[in-house]
């Protein structure tokens, strides 16, 4: 064991990339100890769906191979990386943890993926969803649960859960996730690690299995601050495959992390402070209020006037366009198709009946109905016009704040199965983090404390759109002087 | 009972892009090869995103500016939701309420005398994406079905008319004219066989009762009509069956159990025949595409596509018919031949200071010459400047019509003639087309230019009719064919005499 390298190893991206640069360890080394690591823990945590083992050993000896002949080897030569089941990469399943999908692999690279490969990362393995990115929990995966690495009996979030407690049992270092209404960052603060969600249009969609369009955006999962800055940076920037993408050069955030905000104001919203937050989320996220005064920070009451309809205008908006996006999905080109069936029309429902679950054929069925003739006015549109309205409060908030501060999560980690059949309970999980979505500015969930019971707690940062760097600086400075365990007791 | 159709038309028209509306797959008709123009946006794989081509939405403009449509500053996509094998995502890429073109107007027309003008009002012109191609096992033993998505993808122009088109040959005529502006443009082939145009026609028709009343029958759409005799037999078919089934059920338009009927027809058959039942009430569940990001279209933009737009063709026919006195039917001729011809035809007229005379060379000897050897106007040997210059000699009186069409067939057949020498082998430049030189030699050769001496002429004459006693006995005798005995004489004598005139001489001397 490298002394550098401290327990939980592997955990940290910065010490494994100093450690590699300095050829006190190999990529190979490295991956196979994410292997073992897999082997060891992931029979209990259940995070990865797909390990590829071949190919990961294959991208760790190019990577050491590169390294050794002196070639620039990439930002993140090396290191491996864990990706959402529903980013497309050449060749490996890509399932979105459905039925549906469970037989196909995409013949080409999601553009995060391309940017990966050039970066040098070793692409390790897919991680556990619920299936299309619809829940909170991971239980909606058509495979497996994963489990909350602080406590086995509790879930690691969702959307991206995998991805979050892979990082979290210290079973690989960074992980891609995708963030709809909450998927990145609630899983990261179930699961006590560092998520974000880039501003919309920052990272190139194409190769994300789309859930809703106009949410959807691909993010990183870390132990740390750094880490997730890294990862960004080597993911962000324009692709002329993705018409949303936006053209903006990436600012090096891996190099201004470090920086602190001089006069930082934090925004403050009473109401995130109300009903319905657990009592050891609160006193963590005032704790860690007082940190930021503590280093200069001022705080500012803001106001978001519509908060209360998000999850709403968000259900509404995301079932819409799930709805559309998800009628590929019909048995004639790829994926599911049944065995037996009677003329077209019988094989188009056959076969998403027998491989959609209940979630997703809730949110396609909410979202048919909310954008049929008759009723598109009265959902839809409105929706529309709620969103607007959001994406005004949060302007107007961010002309008297830098960021806004709230809890990531109403509550820590719940037990598996305890809001399986509450399907509104479980979408009150996202109350916190569905604005960022609708607004598409950026948002990070960091850990600011645990539980009585052990769990860990996140905080969460929103920033004005295309104000990640301010976002990571603000977390950094939190991050510094705080000291909350990176890695599950059980990666550790 | 007095019966007015009531006919619109909904055109498809698939553009000349090089490659498909939202990826980067070549836009090329290739049945033989099915799916092998595809790629993992118009296969609608998971995770595949479109990208606007800019040609395909530049080609709609310039069109939907030709038909005199507005164009909205502000356009968008929509996914028009329906589930079909050939159609790979479940939905099209459309556009719904804010289509990127709108209130166009064309002439129908008003080329013969006391035929008044119709105008056809343009509702809309939309872009949207063409679907793929579903195989069916047409061997009768229930083989499985294919999908070919070669199509998919391929940028495809709706034209909506609005229902004012009043017969069923007006509907032809508009499409006739609709094909010829497309390919004038650029924008289209127009390969009707291969499905680059497509017409539906909504029909139904006002009829005048007995009563004083008027009744209106329900409408009907006509699908995948592919050729203009085709439009025409079958809305002339539909016409006539709504009044007989009017005659014979009275169920009018809007009554219950009356909903809009999707027809074919049958061109073997010569009928129209239901499809399906009645239409259902078809919700797409149209909303805006999140995946692409709407268009907006800059004045200076239209101003620099307006300026740029060359004649419609109905506009071009009615100018060669003041501008040029051309007849109805020859500005219809040339007009129908394409851009490049009836700008071969203005130049020509240009050139040789006789439109007449150019009409009647380029729609008689011209057209002939390029069926009979299979070219296309630009391809044609004779440039506008050449046969202008022919024709001007015959204009100016330099040269006969008839020596005017030997030199054009002698032209022709020594441009030939090096072609195929040039193909056995031969040595010679096939790029050097006929020009002036040679026309001047020919005619020096030939002694083909007209003789104005008068003092040859009427010497020749005085010989001729010395040497003609019994023809002149005749001529005076009132036989008037014998005069063409003498006039032959004086021509043989003098090359290039021109034969009104001799006769004019010889009628002064026998007088
Ligand atoms: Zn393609």
């Amino acid at each position: 064991m490298k002394s550098e390298l401290s327990g939980g190893w592997p955990a940290v991206a910065r010490d494994l990339l100093a450690a590699l640069a300095r050829g006190e360890l190999s990529s190979v080394e490295l991956t196979e100890r994410c292997l073992a690591a897999i082997d060891a823990r992931d029979g209990d945590v259940r995070a990865f769906l797909h390990v590829d083992r071949e190919s990961a050993l294959l991208q760790a000896q190019q990577a050491d191979a590169l390294r050794a002949r002196g070639e620039s080897p990439g930002p993140l030569a090396g290191v491996p990386v864990a990706i959402k089941d529903v980013i497309c990469e050449a060749g490996q399943p890509a399932t979105c943890a459905s039925r549906m999908l469970s037989n196909f692999r995409p013949p080409y690279d999601a553009h995060v993926i391309t940017k990966l490969k050039a970066a040098g990362a070793v692409l390790l393995g897919r991680t556990n969803m619920d299936e299309f990115a619809m829940g909170s929990s991971c239980e909606n995966s058509a495979f497996q649960a994963t489990r909350n690495p602080w406590d086995l009996t509790r879930t690691p979030g969702g959307s991206s859960g995998g991805s979050a407690a892979a990082v979290a049992a210290a079973m690989v270092p960074l992980s891609l996730g995708s963030d709809t209404g909450g998927s990145i960052r609630q899983p990261a603060s179930f699961c006590g690690v560092v998520g974000m969600k880039p501003t919309y249009g920052a990272v190139s969609r194409y190769g994300l299995i789309a859930y809703a369009s106009s949410l959807d955006q691909i993010g990183p999962f870390a132990t740390d601050v750094e880490g997730a800055a890294r990862l960004l940076e080597a993911i962000s920037g324009h692709d002329p495959r993705d018409s949303t993408s936006v053209r903006r050069d990436v600012p090096a955030y891996s190099r201004t992390f470090d920086q602190p905000l001089e006069g930082l104001r934090i925004g403050v919203v009473r109401e995130h402070f109300g009903e319905g937050l657990d009592a050891d989320v609160a006193s963590a996220v005032q704790a860690a209020l007082k940190v930021y005064e503590g280093l200069g920070a001022t705080l500012v009451d803001v106001a978001l006037p519509h908060q209360q309809s998000c999850v709403a205008a968000y259900y509404i908006i995301a079932s819409c366009e799930a709805s559309s996006n998800l009628a590929r999905y019909d048995g004639v080109h790829y994926g599911h198709r049944a065995e037996s069936f009677d003329g077209l029309v019988d094989m188009y429902s056959t076969s998403r009946g027998e491989a959609f679950g209940d979630e997703v054929k809730r949110r396609i069925m909410l979202g048919t109905f909310a954008l049929s003739s008759g009723y598109y006015e009265a959902y839809y549109l409105k929706a529309l016009r709620v969103r607007r309205l959001i994406q005004q409060d949060y302007q107007r908030a961010f002309e008297a704040c830098d960021v806004i501060v709230s809890p990531a999560s109403p509550t820590p980690a719940f037990a598996l199965g305890s809001l399986i059949d509450d399907p509104l309970a479980m979408y009150l999980m996202d109350i916190y983090t569905i604005g960022a979505n609708l607004a598409g500015i950026p948002g990070i969930s960091l850990p600011c404390g645990m539980t009585s019971a052990a769990l860990p707690v996140g905080l969460q940062l929103l920033a004005p759109a295309f104000e990640e760097e301010r976002l990571l600086r603000a977390a950094r400075m939190y991050e510094r002087e705080t000291n909350w365990p990176r890695v599950a007791p059980c990666g550790a | 009972m007095n019966a007015t159709p009531i006919i619109g038309l909904e055109v498809h028209v698939q553009l000349l892009t090089r490659t498909k509306i939202f990826c980067g797959c070549p836009n090329r008709f290739n049945p033989d090869q099915p799916n092998t123009q595809t790629c993992p946006v118009c296969l609608g794989l998971p995770g595949a995103l479109p990208v606007l081509n800019e040609e395909a939405f530049r080609l709609s403009l310039r069109t939907a500016l030709a038909l005199g449509c507005r164009i909205a500053p502000f356009t968008k996509w929509d996914r028009k939701q329906y589930y079909y094998p050939d159609l790979p995502k479940g939905y099209q890429i459309s556009q719904y309420d804010l289509p990127f073109s709108h209130d166009g107007v064309v002439e129908i027309g008003g080329e013969t005398e006391g035929d008044v003008p119709r105008r056809l009002r343009i509702r809309r012109a939309h872009l949207e994406e063409d679907a793929g191609k579903n195989l069916h096992d047409e061997s009768g033993r229930g083989g499985d079905s294919r999908v070919d998505l070669n199509r998919a993808g391929t940028p495809l122009l709706e034209i909506v008319t609005e229902p004012d088109l009043g017969s069923a040959a007006d509907a032809r005529a508009f499409l006739e004219d609709l094909r010829l502006l497309l390919t004038d443009l650029e924008v289209s082939d127009c390969n009707m066989q291969e499905g680059s145009l497509r017409c539906d026609a909504n029909v139904n028709v006002r009829l005048a009762l007995d009563d004083g009343g008027t009744a209106t029958t329900p409408i009907v759409e006509i699908k995948n009509l592919n050729t203009f005799s085709g439009v025409e037999a079958a809305i002339e078919h539909e016409l006539a069956r709504q009044i007989a089934e009017f005659q014979r059920t009275g169920r009018r338009f809007g009554d219950p159990g009356a909903e809009k009927e999707t027809r074919g027809w049958s061109a073997e058959r010569n009928e129209t025949f239901a499809q399906r039942g009645k239409e259902e009430a078809s919700d797409y569940r149209y909303f805006p595409d999140p995946d692409l990001a709407p268009v907006t279209v800059a004045a200076e933009e239209v101003a620099r596509i307006q300026e740029r737009l060359c004649e419609p063709p109905g506009a071009r026919r009615r100018r060669f018919a003041g501008e040029h006195q051309l007849s109805e039917y020859d500005a219809r001729v040339i007009v129908s031949q394409g851009r490049q011809f009836a700008d071969y035809f203005e130049a020509v007229a240009r050139a040789c200071g006789d439109a007449k005379q150019a009409a009647n060379f380029v729609t008689q000897d011209v057209l002939r010459e390029l069926n009979a050897r299979g070219l296309g106007i630009r391809e044609f040997p004779l440039t506008s400047d050449v046969l202008g210059g022919l024709l001007a000699r015959v204009a100016q009186g330099g040269i006969t019509v008839k020596s005017a069409r030997e030199i054009f067939g002698e032209l022709l057949a020594a441009w030939s003639a090096r072609a195929e020498a040039a193909e056995d082998g031969a040595d010679v430049d096939v790029g050097e087309l006929p020009g002036e030189a040679a026309i001047e030699r020919i005619i020096a050769e030939r002694g083909l230019a007209i003789v104005n001496d008068e003092g040859a002429l009427e010497a020749a004459l005085a010989a001729a009719i010395a040497d003609s006693p019994r023809a002149v006995e005749d001529f005076r005798a009132g036989k008037q064919q014998a005069a063409g005995a003498i006039i032959g004489k004086v021509m043989k004598q003098v090359k290039g005499a021109d034969p009104k005139r001799v006769r004019e001489l010889l009628l002064k001397k026998l007088a």
